[in-house]
């Protein structure tokens, strides 16, 4: 079967998102080989869920959003594979949280992860999993200077081998 | 998202996007893609249903470790366990967001669209 992406999108929501092509110069492939087996390698996860510990960790800033609507925080979040859902917060706008909050499992699987690797099919989750807040400002700067940047040197950090995103 | 995949897979970490818009992570041009049909907020399936999250990262894991090539698509054939006009009213947020909020401002209605 094929996905209908838009299936759950509301209709007026459709043209902000089709036939509008890559990001101006982000056409040519990317490629990096994976090349070992999974059961040698390391895997981290990323969402966009805002997801965010809640005892240690400061929110997304949603008020800035709420005065500036075009804008979304570019900060992240270092989530510990052993974080447990009531550890988990959820700071988003775009989304109704009452899932999330349930089972954070439907946006950062670490846990299932953690099975896997225990079930020798992966090898390892990273120590720790990586959460943004998903809606990006349009002009993406602070994103491309700072936050992917940020993002790789971590996953360099943590040995992760391969990274599975997940939007909201 | 696609493109924050494509600069962390420019500095050479391999990725997969797992997304509900993967017509759109085509066009923005994501290394490796597996689509999912279920609503924003749900990427990896229903909550508490393992067996669905694990169907879905499993296929994660393949197409991250064993597509051949640039711009590899595979959906995961799942359907979503609840009407659609159940789940479409469901994950969206009970207020609408600042940027939906200005569009609906913008079109003098004060409908949700």
């Amino acid at each position: 079967m094929v996905v209908d992406s838009f299936k759950f999108l509301p209709r007026s929501f459709r043209p902000l998102y089709e036939g509008r092509g890559p990001f101006p110069g982000e056409k040519e492939p990317v490629w990096a080989p994976f090349e070992k087996r999974l059961a040698e390698s390391s895997f981290a996860l990323l969402t966009s869920a805002g997801i965010y510990l809640k005892r240690s960790q400061p929110s997304f800033d949603l008020e800035h959003e709420q005065t500036h609507p075009d804008w979304g925080d570019p900060t992240w979040r270092a989530i510990p594979a052993s974080a447990a859902a009531a550890d988990i917060g959820v700071a988003h706008l775009h989304i109704n949280d009452e899932d999330l909050l349930a089972d954070p499992e439907i946006a950062l699987p670490m846990h299932l992860l953690g099975q896997l690797a225990s079930e020798r099919i992966i090898g390892a989750p990273a120590a720790e999993h990586i959460a943004v807040m998903g809606f990006q400002d349009r002009r993406l700067t602070d994103w491309q200077q700072k936050t992917a940047p940020e993002l790789v040197a971590h996953l360099r950090g943590q040995g992760a081998d391969g990274l599975i995103l997940a939007p909201a | 998202m696609p493109v924050l995949a494509r600069w962390i897979e420019a500095a050479g970490i391999p990725t997969v996007i797992v997304t509900m818009m993967p017509s759109v992570a085509e066009e923005r041009r994501a290394p490796r893609i597996v689509g999912v049909e279920f609503p924003f907020g749900h990427a990896f399936g229903m909550p508490l249903d393992r067996a669905m999250q694990r169907r879905t990262l499993e296929l994660a894991l393949r197409v991250l470790a064993g597509a051949s090539g640039f711009g590899t698509r595979v959906d995961l054939d799942v359907e979503w366990p609840v009407p659609v006009r159940e789940a479409y009213r469901a994950w969206q947020p009970k207020e609408p967001s600042p940027i939906v909020r200005k569009m609906l401002e913008s079109r003098g209605t004060s409908s949700r669209p």
